[in-house]
């Protein structure tokens, strides 16, 4: 496979460093531009399989606000959030619900479960 | 159809006080607004001060009906219930050459029969208004001028008309006249035609066009001249009273005053403008009004601004009628010739505020030596009261208030301290309050510091739940102007593309 | 309900949360936080992204979820919350007046007071953007609470003035619920948000941003119908003949916080212009003797950890004086912002908190430093204290830290002058 050069911001620190990097396809070859190891790091996962937290809301019932807002447990890949978005915009919860509360294990088959970000009590 | 003895073209201030004053006697009056509220239009944005009367040209209708409105206010206010209070003028010389000027405009407002006019010394001028320019040398003192709450005095003119009997049509457009030969015997309007006798023109920036649907003064033209405005935050310029700068030919000035609720205002410049519904601020009047600010009040600091707007002054090119005097952008307050029905009231621009109870006066006594009975009704009621307000309140009463009704406990706007209960009662108003902007006229919501970044969400809520409507129908100032597209979590929405618009005008 | 506490709280958002359970944990009897939300947890409660808690907590939460971890552990310790209740005046003595639908309006006297009323956002009219008032021109906070708590979209197509992170993070968030990010304008030459926010809200949804790009006017009578993008020069001046209209419906303004500080100033608490906010000692005690301010109230923080370290300071500052053993020790010492350094909070130090342990410092810097930099606290010409910086931008919170060994000089010095300067 030949070789690529893309350049990529590390967001592992608040510095931002600008990376250069070579890769073959998902495989890292060379990344110049890092302060420190961790952009190395950073390259190598961004190439191979970028992934993000997502965090957006969920219809509720009977609850004090029409939405929850709810959040991936671990990171999700990257490509398929629009996905996992048009997913969530189908599921309702009744009120109350539980901070932690899984609203959707194993979505999409990720292994990533989204979790409820906070509690939401039944209205008055 | 529908039959009305009168029917007045356009609710703002002129027209809320021709239908209240008309509303004392046995006549049926049909009030229609294109704008889904009142005051809607030039009386939404102005300068909110009834002026003394110096200003106009001795002779021009300008004059008498600025001299005999200026008299009216504490009554109309008193029996209104709205917020006026007479805080005088200075007209500030900033340079030895203006000085004279101020001593023609003494003249004049003696001419006119304006009292309590004095010429104050600089130092003088200073020790009752220290922000002023150090260099001003001088000052007319105008006693008699004042500042009001001016929504609430076109709502309270409205609202006591429509108590009283008279009919109000909103977001209803003039369309064109139904003519028998030269009588007027109608009115087409967006909502469909109406018979009637009379029609009064009050149609601000449009009453050129309605005179010329009728036939009547092909030359009058309304021009829209735009007035620039900024609002600063009250805890930054303890002024007591207005401060204008010498006028000029267009104008009166580019002035410091300060609202009802004690907010600084400064402008308005005047530029003539093509469109009658453009009231887009722009930079360079902007520009131009803060010099012009600054002239006066120099330690106004620009962080302070907190609002800013734009308005219209329906400035009409009418002849005045008194010989001798050369004037050319009178009042027109008549009764058309040449048509049978009609009366015109254009070119109402400043001060046309202060003049709005007198030209309504007038209206009556045009109708009545036209041969109109205008028997007084026994039920009439010249008396409105306002709903409460809890900031104006004193904090027994506030207590009060909030154990008769939970709702006046509840905060909506923090910087203007405006409650529930307050919005849920304008909106159960004799005219409710049905948009956003119908509120904040109302209530002054969303005017302070955060400009309604606070209120906004609750204020939405609050409209839907009592309008029993949907937050997406919910609107800043009637249809077309919804706040909201969907709910966030519609599933029908139209999705994202990966075309993104745009086109370039000019270069770069 | 009781009318007298030891220590009430303005304000349940992060730093008044910290606040209230400082002030429990350290030996206030009875604390109240006044929210005039329907809840508390202030803000935090709309930002449903992740991101917070990095610092202090290392862990990556979202807004509800921070929030949560403090409102429970308050109410927990026994804190009093009372929720839809506005403070409507605060006074010298700390009186309190608090209107609310539920309890009416009633007077409540406190032995402390933590202002912690948060900001408010600029808006339109503080940047003079020329154009018509029609519907569509939304502050991103208001838009934000629009989108994640009330369950509404306040627009189709969007452009966004100002890349700080609430900008930035509400392009992401409308993209996501399927509305269209034209584009983020930013006056600066520079990003004024994170990069992590640049990379995650606009690089990964195409949204394109152009700095040195401010809006010359907006236009529509009724609602938005598009928005002229226009260059700016070095002195954020519109640079003719570059206007570039972008139909769209809606304009969001992210152009900066306000410290709120209408109740402060009715209190007499003196304010500086610097962070808008009170002036402070290291305690976060304010001008007035018992009325403590913590987080935003006292200037705007880039990140929520440090709210909640703040709030813990002012919480104890608060306990304390209500128990009646502040110390009144020697005279403080000013600090003053030096060369490249808008502010620095606190704006006085007592040298005897030095015995306490050592004192952080805070600062935002005026102009972007790319590469080594370096914090320095001086007299005159000694050196006090000096931190290595890897770079030093606006956008983000410069901490520096007086250690104890500093005591005799801080106690010695004039005034404390701190500047950021390339290494």
């Amino acid at each position: 496979m030949a070789q690529e050069k893309d350049r990529l911001i590390c967001v592992t620190c608040p510095m931002g460093c600008a990376l250069e990097v070579t890769h073959e396809g998902p495989a890292l070859v060379e990344v110049s531009g890092h302060a420190c190891r961790r952009g190395i790091e950073y390259a190598r996962a961004e190439l191979a399989d970028p992934r993000r937290m997502v965090a957006t809301t969920v219809r509720v019932r009977g609850g004090l606000h029409p939405l929850v807002p709810v959040g991936t447990a671990a990171p999700f890949p990257k490509g398929r959030i629009m996905e996992l978005m048009a997913l969530l915009r189908e599921v309702e919860l009744e009120a109350p619900v539980r901070a932690g509360q899984v609203v959707l294990a194993d979505a999409l088959g990720t292994g990533v479960d989204i979790l409820a970000s906070r509690s939401m009590p039944a209205a008055d | 159809m529908q039959t009305y003895d009168v029917v007045i073209i356009g609710a703002g201030v002129v027209g809320c006080m021709v239908a209240r004053a008309l509303s004392r006697y046995d006549l049926s009056v049909l009030l229609i607004e294109k704008e889904a509220d009142v005051g809607a239009g030039t009386s939404s944005a102005n300068t909110a001060i009834v002026h003394a009367g110096y200003d106009p040209m001795p002779g021009t209708l300008k004059a008498a009906l600025n001299v005999a409105g200026n008299r009216m206010w504490d009554t109309l206010a008193a029996e209104l219930d709205f917020a006026f209070e007479r805080r005088g003028d200075y007209v500030v010389a900033v340079e030895p050459e203006e000085v004279p000027r101020l001593e023609l405009l003494r003249q004049q407002g003696i001419a006119n029969g304006v009292t309590g006019l004095a010429m104050l010394s600089g130092e003088e001028l200073r020790r009752r208004e220290p922000l002023v320019n150090p260099r001003a040398c001088a000052a007319l003192w105008a006693s008699t001028s004042g500042i009001c709450d001016p929504f609430a005095a076109v709502l309270a003119a409205a609202e006591n008309a429509v108590t009283n009997g008279v009919t109000l049509m909103l977001e209803t457009a003039f369309e064109g006249f139904h003519m028998e030969g030269r009588r007027i015997a109608g009115v087409r309007t967006s909502r469909g035609s109406l018979r009637c006798r009379w029609v009064v023109n009050a149609a601000g920036l449009y009453a050129d066009e309605v005179m010329h649907k009728a036939g009547v003064r092909p030359d009058f033209a309304i021009t829209p001249r735009r007035g620039e405005y900024y609002v600063l935050d009250r805890a930054q310029l303890p002024l007591r009273s207005v401060l204008f700068p010498v006028p000029t030919d267009v104008s009166k000035g580019i002035l410091v005053t300060a609202t009802v609720h004690g907010n600084p205002i400064v402008g308005p410049n005047a530029r003539d403008v093509a469109g009658k519904e453009d009231r887009s601020a722009t930079r360079e009047g902007l520009e131009e009004v803060w010099q012009g600010a600054e002239r006066l009040v120099p330690s106004l600091d620009p962080r302070s601004i907190i609002g800013l707007f734009a308005g219209l002054r329906a400035a009409g090119n009418a002849r005045c009628l008194t010989p001798g005097v050369d004037y050319g952008h009178d009042f027109v307050v008549e009764i058309a010739e040449g048509v049978h029905g009609l009366v015109n009231l254009a070119g109402i621009e400043s001060p046309g505020l202060t003049a709005a109870p007198a030209i309504a006066e007038r209206v009556v006594e045009l109708l009545r030596d036209a041969g109109e009975p205008l028997r007084e009704k026994r039920s009439w009621n010249p008396i409105r009261r306002a709903r409460p307000r809890f900031r104006d309140l004193l904090p027994e009463q506030q207590a009060e208030l909030v154990r008769r009704d939970p709702l006046y406990g509840r905060i909506v706007c923090r910087c203007e301290m405006v409650t529930e209960g307050e919005i849920v009662a304008e909106i159960h108003a004799p005219i409710p309050a049905r948009t956003y902007d119908a509120l904040k006229r109302r209530t002054w919501l969303g005017t302070g510091r955060c400009q309604g970044g606070f209120d906004t969400p609750r204020v939405l809520a609050i409209l839907a739940r009592e309008l029993g409507i949907s937050p997406v129908q919910v609107t800043k100032k009637g249809p077309g102007s919804e706040f909201l597209s969907r709910p966030t979590k519609d599933t029908d929405w139209s999705g994202t593309g990966p075309e993104r618009a745009g086109h370039r005008v000019g270069g770069g | 309900m009781r009318r007298s506490y030891d220590v009430i709280v303005v304000g349940s958002g992060p730093g008044g949360m910290a606040a209230a359970v400082a002030a429990k944990k350290n030996g206030a009897r009875d604390v109240l936080v006044i929210e005039r939300d329907v809840e508390p947890g202030g803000i935090l409660l709309q930002c449903i992204h992740h991101g917070f808690g990095v610092e202090t907590l290392r862990q990556d939460l979202t807004g509800p979820a921070y929030a949560q971890r403090f409102v429970d552990e308050a109410l927990s310790l026994g804190v009093d919350v009372m929720v839809d209740a506005m403070v409507l005046r605060i006074t010298p003595s700390r009186h309190l007046w608090v209107t609310s639908a539920r309890s009416g309006l009633v007077e409540l006297e406190a032995r402390a007071i933590v202002l912690a009323m948060g900001c408010r956002e600029r808006t339109r009219a503080q940047i003079r953007i020329p154009g018509s008032r029609p519907a569509g021109v939304y502050t991103a906070g208001t838009a934000q609470r629009l989108v994640n708590v009330e369950g509404y979209m306040p627009g189709r197509r969007f452009v966004i003035l100002g890349s700080g992170d609430i900008g930035m993070i509400m392009a992401r968030r409308l993209t996501l619920e399927g509305a269209r990010v034209e584009r983020v304008l930013e006056i600066m030459p520079y990003l004024t948000g994170l990069t992590r926010n640049y990379v995650q809200c606009l690089l990964d949804y195409g949204v394109p941003l152009q700095l040195s790009h401010t809006v010359g006017r907006i236009l529509g009578d009724r609602r938005v119908e598009a928005v002229e993008a226009v260059q700016v020069d070095e002195r954020w001046r519109p640079v003719p003949g570059t206007g570039e209209l972008i139909p769209c419906d809606t304009l969001l303004l992210s152009v900066g916080l306000i410290p709120e500080n209408e109740l402060s100033r009715q209190a007499g608490v003196a304010l500086d212009p610097a962070t808008g906010g009170p002036y402070v000692d290291e305690g976060f005690g304010t001008s007035v003797p018992g009325i403590f301010a913590a987080g935003n109230v006292v200037h705007v923080y880039d990140l929520v950890d440090w709210v909640t370290e703040a709030g813990y300071v002012a919480g104890r500052s608060a306990a304390r004086f209500a128990l009646g053993d502040q110390v009144q020790g020697a005279a403080s010492v000013g600090l003053r912002a030096g060369e490249n350094v808008r502010y620095v909070v606190p704006q006085r130090l007592n040298p005897e908190s030095l015995a306490d342990g050592p004192q952080r410092l805070q600062l935002r810097v005026v102009r972007p430093i790319e590469g080594r930099a370096r914090v320095q606290v001086a007299d005159g010409d000694s050196l006090i204290a000096e931190q290595r910086l890897r770079y030093a931008r606006p956008g983000e919170m410069v901490t520096v830290t007086l250690p104890p060994s500093a005591y005799d000089r801080v106690r010695q010095a004039k005034a404390l002058v701190v500047c950021v300067t390339e290494a």
